[in-house]
């Protein structure tokens, strides 16, 4: 490991002094420092250990440090993606904020934004959950020792190379696969590394069967690396320049994109996030999952369908009618297992309602699952042609992405975060459930100004695109509709600070339980004891 | 390949790929010998710490 991390230094050097732009010779510093840095730890790490440094408990030594790892990362992503997001939101309200320069222009950070958002925060919610759960559900330690640290810090250098590259102008121009070749071939080789140990770990198992949530968890894993070597087969220029070229074009392109953007959709913030669902919810609520049946029944239609919804993304292109068809299909069948799953993460709190009121953690997760439940409904609906040719290219889009991205990503990751901080340091509870609380609302009044902004202003959008005057001429020009978004667009930025502002909330709470502290708070819903123990969060 | 071939083979061995597939995990799922494995497993994350 050490030799491969050295001989991999010698080609970032490599990298340094030929480069052929300016990006690429400050990438390849960062991953000189990445290799330098990585032998350090293990040289470091080598005499800690020497030193009878073991982590032991119970019976299985679980590898918690790289979960907690990788739930410190997720923190830190998720506010940089969330602040990404309200500064490209004001930008559109107010153009001025783009200052001018290339670096802060609206077209080089929303890519930070949305590559923060679901790649950094949503891929390490997503790493750490996957470790913790298979773990617990195989009864087996993580398989490998370097590998799962690997896998961490590949994903943050990966995060760090992408996001710097776009800000320097760095981008292959695909949507949400904007990264360069060698960004792409370094995610490559941390993917494979990281299925290896997923497989690795499921081998190990003391469990006859493997719980469900892992099969969720492998299905994203394999079919990303699927979608993300065929959607970035391209030739570069140089090897040691940043450019290159793709190896598909036309519509044959975009159907790749499509299929490659959709099933990031489907894989990355569905599959992955439902392991979640169907470990983290069982947990929290402490009962066990509604019906395991349906979660066989609900995995299986639901990769065999989404892998087909793609091309629902290129209706009335030049990509052909059945193509356009088809995905539109395969889009509205999905309806079936995304309602089968939805149901079978909100009846598993059956027999526990009345935990809805105490537990603000578990009403976070049933609200995520609810918003799954909403968002898609709302995908296949417009997935309908006729829908679409109102909806596409308008706000209306960018409404429903955030409805799944806030209300059903986002939640069901904080449920998540919030039940894994007590456990992995080891605290009695978090530091307080009020604060909970208070982010539960803050950031559900968010996502409803975000979604109910962009539904009248896309909606608006369109219509005022196809409007024509009685002469067949259309009645508004492109300017014209830009200008009515104005009020929509300052109310769905507001929608972002709230929900901005409730993941402050959370990291300020995380910090507090990781220290240590528990605060004085009454039980949410018990009967007041006094007014001295009330609150300010409530 | 025609496209009316390629339509034709889609909408009839596709349709009949699909229901045996359907049919297949319906019949996984609902196996009675599988009935008390399933049941075992949906307490797992509750029993583990």
């Amino acid at each position: 490991m050490g030799l491969v991390l050295a001989i991999a230094g010698i080609m970032g050097l490599f990298l340094v002094a030929n480069a052929q732009d300016g990006a690429m010779a400050f990438h390849g510093y960062l991953f000189v420092a990445f290799c330098a840095l990585g032998i350090f730890w293990m040289i470091k790490r080598h005499y800690d250990e020497a030193a009878g440094l073991v982590e032991v408990e119970g019976e299985v030594r679980y590898n918690n440090a790289v979960v907690r790892a990788g739930v410190i990362a997720s923190l830190f992503w998720g506010v940089v993606g969330f602040l990404a997001g309200l500064t490209i939101a004001l930008q559109l309200a107010f153009p001025e904020l783009n200052f001018h320069l290339p670096w802060t222009n609206f077209g080089r950070l929303r890519p930070v934004h949305t590559s923060a958002v679901i790649f950094a925060f949503g891929g390490n919610v997503l790493i750490a959950t996957s470790f913790h759960v298979v773990q617990r559900t195989c009864r087996a330690r993580l398989a490998g020792e370097w590998a799962p640290w690997f896998i961490f810090w590949g994903y943050q250098l990966f995060i760090v190379l992408a996001a710097s590259g776009y800000v320097l102008g760095v981008t292959q121009s695909k949507e949400y696969a904007e990264p360069e070749w060698y960004i792409d071939l370094w995610l490559t080789i941390v993917w494979v590394v990281y299925l290896l140990v997923f497989l690795g770990t499921l081998m190990k198992r003391r469990e006859p069967h493997i719980y469900v949530a892992n099969w969720f968890y492998l299905a994203f894993i394999v079919t990303i690396a699927m979608l993300h070597i065929v959607n970035n087969l391209a030739i570069p220029v140089s090897l040691s320049g940043s450019k290159s070229y793709q190896l598909f074009s036309g519509v044959q392109d975009a159907l790749t994109q499509w299929w490659y953007g959709h099933n990031a959709v489907g894989f990355f913030l569905t599959a992955g996030f439902l392991g979640i669902m169907y470990y983290f919810v069982p947990k929290q609520a402490n009962r066990p999952v509604y019906s395991y049946r349906l979660s066989i029944v609900h995995f299986w239609s639901l990769i065999f369908l989404y892998i087909w919804a793609g091309p629902h993304h290129l209706h009335y292109t030049a990509l052909p009618d059945w193509a356009q068809t088809l995905g539109m299909t395969f889009s509205i069948m999905l309806w079936m297992p995304s309602w089968g799953g939805m149901i079978n993460g909100l009846m598993t709190l059956s027999g526990a309602w009345d935990k809805l009121r105490t537990d603000p953690i578990l009403r976070m997760l049933a609200v995520s699952v609810a918003f799954y439940g909403m968002s898609t409904f709302e995908g296949p609906v417009m997935s309908i042609k006729a829908v679409n040719s109102l909806s596409h290219y308008t706000d209306w889009t960018v409404g429903h992405v955030h409805s799944g991205a806030l209300g059903w990503v986002g939640f069901v990751s904080f449920g998540a975060i919030y039940y894994l901080v007590p456990k992995l340091w080891n605290r009695e509870r978090l530091y307080s459930l009020a604060l909970v609380s208070l982010h539960f609302w803050t950031a559900t009044i968010g996502i409803v100004l975000y979604i109910t902004a962009m539904w009248v202003s896309g909606i608006l959008q369109g219509l005022m695109w196809r409007a024509y005057d009685s002469l067949g001429f259309l009645e508004y020009s492109f300017v014209e509709t830009v200008e009515a978004m104005h009020p929509f667009y300052v109310i769905r930025a507001l929608g972002g600070l709230l929900y901005l502002l409730g993941a402050v909330i959370m990291v300020y709470n995380c910090w507090r339980t990781i220290r240590g502290d528990l605060r004085e708070e009454r039980r949410i819903g018990a009967p007041a004891a006094g007014p001295a123990t009330v609150t300010a969060a409530e | 390949m025609h496209y009316e071939q390629v339509a034709h083979f889609a909408s009839t061995y596709g349709l009949i790929y699909f229901i045996i597939l359907f049919a297949g995990v319906l019949a996984y799922a609902f196996w009675p010998k599988n009935k008390e494995k399933f049941e075992e497993a949906a307490r797992r994350p509750l029993e583990e710490d």
